[in-house]
């Protein structure tokens, strides 16, 4: 028995939480309703992505595809589309279009993305394990047990030059020799799901999408090092992956595709799930292992690294739930296929979390060496209300901040380097012209302050100073001998931290001072901020010619440092100011200014 | 005497259920952090009495239980209120007005972030990146999600779960 057509309701966390669970009760029910359940399917999928226009409905096999859909749209969406073929236009990114089989060609967003890891978000359903293997999903692991030697799947992986996608980059395969070469003996693969970067979630929708991927790369990463036992490290934050890992590992049990005598072969191999519990540093593999077992999540000086003492001191390999997802596809269509891909030294892929002050929110995946502009204006639909784009943050707290002059610098792990920036794990914040970038700076040292594990000193102290020196600016109270002290600091803590957590601590601060010191200037010489986000240095004043005494602020004002008589012009006392903004945003007449 | 009798019924004992899950993860190393999730999924939070049960079934320190209560930032050690509030502020919810949110939400429930409302009906944190970027900003309310908060609808929001 085949179904006739499917209709793909988004399942990721952003859609859900939009209705999208009720919508995808309608679109069940509507159907029933309509007698087509043996004809009709209706499957609730990983992320489709394109979170700034969801929910998201697609229908297959016409490749309609539906935003902003709502529950009592799955009616017309059966009655009209599914039952009498004709599309609903008004659901439509683009509403003027009339075709049914209008599928994502005429997005913006869809063109220039490529899905490698991405692959089956969107298009089955992660909590069926047969919809992942009739994606040749688990082929790769059955090609490797059987016809390949441990050594050639880590041949093969290498030959793609594939690279981890956790931020710094190492190349997988070299990682997976230097495990493989330990003595045979207990030895553990471990995936980071840990991801704690804010304004980040490629590897929540990824494993929520689609964690068979993950599980079949851990299996085929365990044969090529030689563990029996591998452990997700998932932040307890992301319940809907953690489910959806737990069910797909149960079937895969089930299956016989973990567990003992995988496929009936002489290898062996489980998973089980541990969970973070909120510390951002244990996004570095030493603390994570720590984590995992069972301690403070801190960080230990390497070497010896953990492919060579690891895990309750055994050989381990740690990598990210993006570099994992790459790894079934690299082994069935081979190293050389994915090698072509990208750029001279960053291959295949990579997924971006796109947010901030951008048109089309979303998840995206992009071959290596596309441009930022391409990305924030192509298929970001460029910047919110018209506004300027001011910077682009890759890498979140430990990255840096990327000003306009390099919006054509092809992303990969070098370039991004050599403009005092990271790859980062793939979150991609765009800033505008509202933004205020100490303002932001102090953001990040606020972050990275309190999620300093405290054990060395350059981090621990170095971040708190930066963090005064950005506190003090944003104030009005801050001179040039306090920029010259950051830089030494900066420097300081990349060069003598422990961890990656404090090497990079201070790239927001570096970045910023070298391309937007004008604005520090501005915090400094003249105490303004020309986005009005430091709010000491802002001064509401009321305009004498344009106030109409209305009364409107004086009645908002919450500290009622606003009089006047009626009908006349009123007055801020702005030594009782605590300028909170209430009396600009209520005023009608555009009286009052904040400069 | 009144006293001592709400004191009593204050005190947090472990469940058959948790003693349970406490003796099949006994043996598997790294249990600690594991037990600590189920105890706080129980309780709402981790009560000082429980931590010492746990202390003496896993028979670690309990030194070495709070110094992993206390590093991380998902444990809680205070009772939170019945409806959590969690107002998002990763970078994207920063920067679409995730601080306007809070300070809204403080406003409005009268206490400021990480304390109960004096009737223990809600507590207001403010956490890292639930993962709903594309939503900015974002705040979870028991476990639900809303997306594209505005500060004029919380009044709302709050009414709503006061009622339910």
């Amino acid at each position: 028995m085949g179904y006739k057509q499917y209709i793909l309701v988004c399942g990721g966390t952003a859609c859900e939480s939009n209705q999208g669970i009720a919508l995808f009760s309608a679109l069940k029910k509507a159907v029933e309703e309509n007698g087509l359940v043996n004809d009709v399917q209706v499957v609730r999928t990983g992320c489709l992505g394109f979170c700034e226009k969801g929910p998201i409905v697609k229908i297959l096999p016409q490749d309609t595809f539906y935003v902003e859909v709502k529950p009592e749209d799955a009616a017309v969406i059966v009655k009209e589309h599914i039952i009498k073929g004709r599309v609903v236009s008004r659901l439509l990114y683009d509403k003027n279009q009339s075709k049914i089989n209008v599928g994502i060609e005429g997005i913006d967003f869809y063109q220039k993305q490529f899905r490698i890891v991405l692959r089956n978000c969107g298009v089955i359903d992660p909590d069926k394990i047969d919809e992942y293997i009739a994606r040749d999903g688990y082929k790769a692991l059955e090609k490797v047990l059987f016809e390949m030697k441990p050594q050639d799947v880590i041949d093969e992986v290498s030959k793609s030059g594939l690279r981890g996608r956790g931020g710094a980059g190492f190349p997988t395969g070299k990682k997976w020799s230097f495990a493989a070469m330990q003595p045979a003996g207990q030895k553990y693969m471990v995936c980071n799901a840990d991801e704690g970067d804010p304004g980040a979630y490629m590897d929540r929708s990824t494993l929520e999408g689609d964690p068979h991927s993950v599980l079949e790369a851990m299996t085929i990463a365990g044969y090529a090092i030689g563990a029996n036992m591998g452990y997700v490290y998932i932040r307890a934050e992301y319940p809907l992956a953690i489910q959806r890992l737990e069910t797909a590992i149960g079937q895969a049990r089930e299956y016989g595709l973990l567990g003992k005598n995988i496929l009936g072969s002489d290898f062996s191999f489980d998973i089980e799930l541990r969970l973070g519990a909120g510390a951002f540093v244990c996004g570095e593999e030493t603390a994570l292992l720590a984590s995992i077992e069972g301690k403070r999540g801190m960080p230990t000086p390497r070497p010896p690294f953990p492919a060579v003492k690891g895990l309750w001191g055994r050989p381990t390999v740690i990598n990210n739930v993006e570099t994992l997802a790459n790894i079934p596809v690299i082994l069935l269509k081979g190293g050389l296929w994915f090698s072509k891909i990208g750029t001279a030294t960053s291959k295949g892929t990579k997924v971006f979390a796109l947010t901030g002050k951008i048109n089309n929110s979303g998840l995206i995946e992009v071959p290596m060496g596309t441009t930022l502009r391409e990305i924030i204006f192509d298929i970001g639909g460029g910047i919110r209300n018209g506004k300027a784009f001011k910077s682009a943050q890759t890498g979140g707290p430990s990255g840096g901040m990327i000003p306009p002059q390099f919006l054509d610098v092809p992303i990969d792990y070098e370039s991004l380097a050599k403009i005092g920036s990271i790859m980062g794990s793939g979150g991609l914040i765009v800033m505008d012209e509202d933004d205020c970038i100490p303002d932001i700076a102090k953001f990040y040292l606020d972050f990275t302050v309190d999620e300093s594990c405290g054990k060395c000193a350059p981090c621990r102290i170095g971040g708190r100073k930066l963090l005064n020196y950005l506190d003090k600016i944003c104030k009005g109270a801050g001179s040039y001998e306090d920029i010259e002290n950051m830089k030494e600091i900066s420097e300081a803590m990349a060069r003598a931290s422990l961890c990656g957590l404090g090497q990079t601590a201070s790239n927001p601060v570096q970045s910023s001072l070298r391309y937007f010191m004008d604005e520090y200037k501005e915090h400094i010489d003249d105490k303004k901020c020309r986005a009005g986000k430091c709010k000491s240095l802002l001064r509401y004043t009321i305009n004498p010619e344009k106030c109409v005494g209305c009364t409107a602020c004086a009645r908002v004002c919450p500290v009622t440092c606003i009089s006047g008589e009626r009908k006349k012009p009123h007055v801020i006392d702005e030594l009782r100011c605590i300028k909170c903004g209430q009396c600009f945003e209520v005023c009608k007449f555009n009286a009052v200014n904040r400069a | 005497m009144s006293t001592a009798t709400t004191q009593a019924a204050a005190i947090q004992k472990l469940t058959p259920e948790l003693k349970a899950f406490i003796a099949e993860w006994k043996n598997k190393p790294g249990n600690l952090i594991m037990v600590l999730h189920r105890v706080q999924q129980g309780f709402g939070y981790i009560p000082r009495e429980v931590a010492f049960e746990v202390a003496d079934l896993l028979d670690v320190p309990l030194a070495k239980i709070y110094g992993v209560i206390t590093f991380y930032n998902f444990f809680k050690l205070k009772k939170p209120g019945r409806n959590q509030i969690q107002v998002c502020m990763g970078t994207a919810c920063y920067l679409k007005g995730g601080e306007d949110i809070i300070q809204e939400m403080e406003g409005i429930l009268g206490v400021g972030l990480n304390t109960v409302t004096p009737d223990g009906e809600f507590s207001t944190e403010a956490v890292r990146c639930v993962g709903c970027c594309g939503l900015a900003p974002v705040m979870v309310v028991n476990g639900e999600v809303y997306g594209k908060v505005k500060t004029a609808d919380l009044q709302g929001i709050i009414a709503k779960i006061r009622k339910a």
